[in-house]
């Protein structure tokens, strides 16, 4: 084991207790942080593979902003026992049938990909992910759907203000 | 030396660095309190603390030894859990930033060659700018795990209030990256180094000024310190707090206010360098002492100012904070992208 090995499987196992304690833990808050933790996480698979860029906007994005938002709307809402929807039996057990069902499929479909069979990821190696080939990239071979993105975030930002001026 | 394939030097190398700059860290804002009451007492023409030790020296010790001796309180319809992770998060948020500062140049210790700084990872300034952000975490969970009404609303008055400023900051910095092309802090500052090229406070004075009122309210400094406001909130979100938790908030501020100087010394004023001497001229030992000095001096003038303005400038309210910083700041800020853009566009030609 070296140590790429040995932060892969520390980072794996943080990242899938802290995704199974989002969805086990009964306080919204509490979900909301494990989320950030899992995010921390991936950020660092990202690491390990050298998508330095990537990790670091990961965190800004999603630790840093979006959470936050998520966070104040659940800290507004007076969240207690009584308005939480009642789990009967049925209920449960249909949800551990279509979760079940789920999970078999993207497990054979995983197993049945020829694209990533046999190949490993390039860890700690190529430059694909730092920022000034990702930056020449955006701007040369994927331009236009650049482009198109930023004119939706721009018309999302226009939304966001019409929503806030309407009185 | 490898054990699990690991090179233990490097390890022990990088782990005595981390050490040495997070007790220095710790060590110099402790003595920033005693800095604050002492300006604050010549500002206000009262001798300041004097007691403990010659000139007061010892202050410090004796305001730590009291918070840790203090009862700790833990209110009975808060989440202790989260009580207790508030005042960590925002220590370890304030403690982050560290890791991508340059402080030095290299030194040589026992044949070998050490960066003195504990990552020059390519993206250094949006982590820095990641770590900003994180910050809030500290304050909101303090503020709502304590269930007081009071806790809660200031920390939301803060977190908004980071949000909001750190959109300008992160577009003063924009500006800034265009000149310097890269966002390797250990490159910015060797960039100002070289020979004929100015600081970049030179090419950026409006970016800087920016930067320093954004910084000032991510610290939640005077004249943005309104998640503490006591006159409107009793004592901000953390009323509910005691013994050194308490002291971490408290110190987790100063500490905030020191990196974000050296921050502010390092892609604005040249980090560790000294302006007319040319540092390869000295052997790199004493080149990197001198540096490591320089940039002190460089930090105590901005922790100075930070100071001045905080026991000369009255609050904000809430209105004028917000108003100052989304229809003021930003618009200066894209004005400021906009215009070092075409000057370096126009320079190219």
């Amino acid at each position: 084991m070296n140590a790429i090995e040995i932060l892969f499987w520390l980072l794996s196992a943080l990242a899938i207790i802290s995704a199974m304690m989002v969805l086990l833990s009964k306080n919204p808050v509490h979900s909301v942080l494990w989320l950030i933790a899992v995010f921390f996480a991936i950020s660092g698979h990202y690491i390990l593979l050298n998508a330095q860029f990537l990790a670091i906007v990961n965190i800004i994005v999603y630790a840093g902003a979006i959470m936050v938002l998520f966070l104040f709307v659940i800290m507004l809402m007076n969240l207690n026992k009584e308005s939480e929807p009642k789990r009967n039996f049925w209920r449960i057990l249909i949800g551990i049938i279509s979760g079940g069902s789920l999970l078999m499929i993207l497990v054979s479909l995983i197993r049945q990909a020829t694209e990533i069979n046999n190949k490993n990821a390039l860890m700690e190696s190529g430059n694909i992910g730092l920022i000034k080939t990702l930056g020449k990239l955006l701007f040369s071979d994927y331009v236009v759907p650049f482009e198109i993105s930023s004119v939706l975030f721009l018309s999302a930002m226009v939304g966001a203000v019409v929503i806030g001026k309407k009185e | 030396m490898t054990l699990f394939a690991i090179d233990w030097l490097l390890f022990i190398e990088k782990l005595s660095l981390i050490i040495i700059i997070i007790f220095a860290s710790l060590g110099i804002a402790l003595y920033m309190t005693y800095g604050e009451r002492k300006i604050a007492a010549a500002l206000q023409d009262r001798p300041g603390p004097n007691r403990a030790g010659p000139f007061g020296l010892f202050q410090p010790f004796a305001d730590g030894l009291k918070l840790i001796m203090k009862e700790e309180i833990i209110p009975n319809h808060s989440n202790k859990a989260l009580f207790i992770l508030g005042p960590a998060l925002a220590m370890t948020a304030a403690l982050m930033t560290c890791a991508v500062v340059p402080w030095g140049d290299k030194v040589v210790l026992f044949g070998r060659t050490i960066a003195l700084q504990i990552a020059d990872i390519n993206v250094g300034i949006l982590y820095v700018f990641g770590v900003v952000s994180l910050g809030v975490y500290g304050i909101m969970i303090g503020g709502w795990a304590s269930n007081n009404k009071f806790s809660l609303l200031a920390a939301l008055r803060g977190a908004s209030q980071a949000i909001s400023y750190e959109l300008a900051m992160g577009l003063s910095l924009i500006a800034l990256l265009m000149l310097t092309g890269t966002l390797q802090l250990g490159e910015i500052v060797k960039q100002q180094q070289a020979p004929g090229h100015l600081w970049n406070i030179a090419y950026q004075p409006l970016g800087f000024l920016i930067f320093l009122v954004t910084a000032f309210a991510e610290c939640n400094r005077t004249p943005f310190d309104l998640p503490e406001a006591e006159n409107e909130l009793n004592m901000g979100f953390h009323q509910e707090y005691s013994s050194m938790k308490l002291g971490f908030y408290l110190f987790s501020e100063y500490i905030n206010m020191f990196i974000s100087s050296v921050i502010m010394a390092t892609l604005f004023f040249g980090g560790y360098d000294v302006p007319f001497l040319d540092e390869s001229t000295l052997t790199p030992n004493i080149a990197a002492i001198v540096g490591i000095v320089a940039l002190l001096i460089k930090v105590v003038c901005f922790i100075f100012f930070f100071m001045w303005v905080r026991w000369t400038i009255p609050r904000f309210r809430y209105d004028q904070l917000m108003n100052l910083g989304w229809k003021k700041l930003i618009p200066l800020a894209l004005a400021n992208m906009l215009i070092t853009g075409a000057v370096i566009l126009w320079l190219h030609k």
